[in-house]
């Protein structure tokens, strides 16, 4: 399907909290402009299988690759240039303006001059259509402003890779489009891109593959046609049969 | 911008205790018991009584903002290793301050002043080993509040400031710490009013500040009513007009994140 070296390899990846396995034999590689979504079960350790690609999780055996950049204590801040985060609560720095948020990355996290950075924040805010917000404080916007921020946010350092951790779980229903519609824009732009949601819809759109994991495992990786109309795996079945029946 | 209404009749209960004091102090001024003269501006012995007494009160400020600025710093720098993932570090920072906790500050005071110079070998002047005996002291409970100030901003915020690459020192400057100092000013406001009363104990060693300054008239004029009495008049504008800018301070700040 890709051609290219893949852009995220993991390879045998274990995770363990004490004596409770997280991630279990981890094997999946990532091409360039891929869109992956990972769906599963609470617990099946979404989240930390996509936090461990920019070093927020650490794992314990097999290894974990970002370009061939091995994910370990001494890549973290070049691993971090490459991978950018969206998390559930958007985690925006509520004592900056939305401005500053953006602008923080850039200057601390690339170097860059204020100038320089401001112009990079300006031209990704209106790139998720919010550029009127710019003077304001995380608190003054809505939900769906805040996400769309944050997504801005993590553009801003011009990463090579987005991850999604359950971007919409936190927001009201009426503003979760506007959320997926910004993601499914950046999908257009051949961003490389790690999706957990459930949103199913979203997925069905914009995924190339889905990834559904259970207990800690990869139990199941298929296109979507596939993975919604004929899941190969029990545990799928039954998943699928839970969320798509709501 | 709010407009300050001009009432005469202040709000703030310990405004009006102050006032309500003044005012019954003046005039029982006129009993036979009371030696209001000593303090009298309009005569010139009263005068330069009062002079004198208020002559202290630069000293009390230096030695009160001198202190606490060095303690805010080692407060910080103590508790930040409190804060890691090292166990000898978090050790090391606790055991500061269990043991600088421990001292009474009267003791550290002479204890600095009459003790460190011997064990140093440097001269230390009364206004150093003040400041240094109550920036010590001090420095345990700072560590303490920026402990408890930093531990309450969420996981959240280091991994997004991670996540933008930024680094430890850099995630902590500009993102946690400015969060952390907004939801700790009330309590280092507290300090700083403590500070600025625990300063009195350092005129046993000889600094020229108010409650010295106190001493050394009642033992001229003999007037310890009086003379205490403007004492803790003294005291007490000083710190209302500190914690008027403590409050000041924060409403600023909020006013930052809001309207
Ligand atoms: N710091 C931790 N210490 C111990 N156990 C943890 C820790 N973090 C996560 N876990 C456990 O690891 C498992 C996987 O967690 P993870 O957050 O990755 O799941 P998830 O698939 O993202 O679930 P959800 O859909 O609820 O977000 C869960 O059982 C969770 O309780
Ligand atoms: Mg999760």
């Amino acid at each position: 399907m890709h051609s290219s070296a893949p852009v995220i390899a993991f390879k045998a990846v274990s995770k363990h909290f004490d004596d409770f396995q997280v991630l279990k034999d981890i094997n999946l590689e990532v091409g360039a402009g891929e869109r992956i979504v990972i769906c599963g079960p609470s617990g099946s350790g979404k989240s930390t299988l996509i936090r461990c690609i920019n070093g927020l999780e650490t794992y314990g055996a097999g290894d974990l690759r970002v370009n061939d950049l091995r994910v370990e204590a001494a890549n973290l801040t070049a691993v971090r240039r490459r991978v950018g985060m969206v998390f559930q609560q958007f985690n925006l720095f509520p004592h900056l303006t939305v401005l500053d948020n953006l602008m923080l990355g850039p200057i601390r996290g690339r170097g860059m001059g204020q100038g320089e950075a401001r112009a990079i924040a300006l031209r990704y805010l209106e790139r998720v259509r919010i550029p009127e917000q710019a003077e304001k404080y995380p608190r003054q916007l809505s939900g769906g402003q805040q996400q769309r921020v944050a997504i801005a946010r993590s553009l801003c350092m011009e990463p090579q890779i987005m991850l999604f951790d359950e971007p919409t779980s936190a927001l009201d229903p009426e503003m979760i489009t506007e959320v997926l519609d910004v993601m499914a824009e950046l999908a257009q732009t051949g961003m490389t891109m790690i999706v957990v949601t459930h949103e199913m819809g979203f997925a069905r759109r914009v995924a190339d593959r889905m990834v559904f994991m259970d207990y800690g495992e990869i139990v199941e990786v298929a296109p979507p046609e596939t993975f919604f109309t004929a899941p190969k795996s029990q545990r799928a079945q039954d998943f699928l049969q839970k969320i798509l029946n709501h | 911008m709010m407009t300050m209404p001009l009432c005469v009749w202040p709000r703030h209960a310990a405004m009006r205790w102050m006032i309500g004091l003044t005012a019954f102090l003046a005039l029982s001024g006129c009993g036979a018991n009371w030696g209001w003269y000593v303090v009298n501006p309009a005569t010139a012995s009263g005068y330069a009584n009062l002079k004198f007494m208020l002559s202290g009160l630069v000293y009390t400020i230096q030695l009160s903002a001198t202190a606490i600025a060095i303690s805010v710093v080692v407060g910080l720098l103590v508790a930040l290793p409190g804060l890691s993932g090292n166990i000898w570090a978090r050790r090391a920072s606790r055991t500061y301050v269990e043991v600088v906790r421990a001292v009474p500050i009267l003791v550290l005071i002479l204890w600095v002043y009459y003790g460190l110079p011997q064990v140093t070998g440097w001269t230390i002047g009364v206004f150093w080993a003040g400041v240094i005996a109550l920036a010590l002291s001090d420095s345990a409970f700072q560590a303490e509040i920026f402990r408890a100030g930093i531990q309450s901003i969420a996981r959240g915020q280091y991994e997004a400031a991670y996540s933008v690459s930024l680094g430890y020192r850099d995630t902590m400057r500009y993102v946690i710490l400015p969060q952390a100092i907004r939801r700790i000013l009330p309590a280092l406001g507290n300090q700083l009013v403590y500070m600025l009363k625990m300063s009195s104990l350092v005129s046993v060693i000889g600094m020229q500040e108010l409650t010295r300054k106190a001493n050394e008239l009642v033992v001229s004029e003999y007037r310890p009513l009086e003379i205490y009495t403007i004492l803790v008049l003294e005291y007490l504008v000083l710190i209302l007009i500190v914690s008027a800018g403590v409050r000041w301070l924060e409403r600023r700040l909020r006013v930052d994140e809001r309207s």
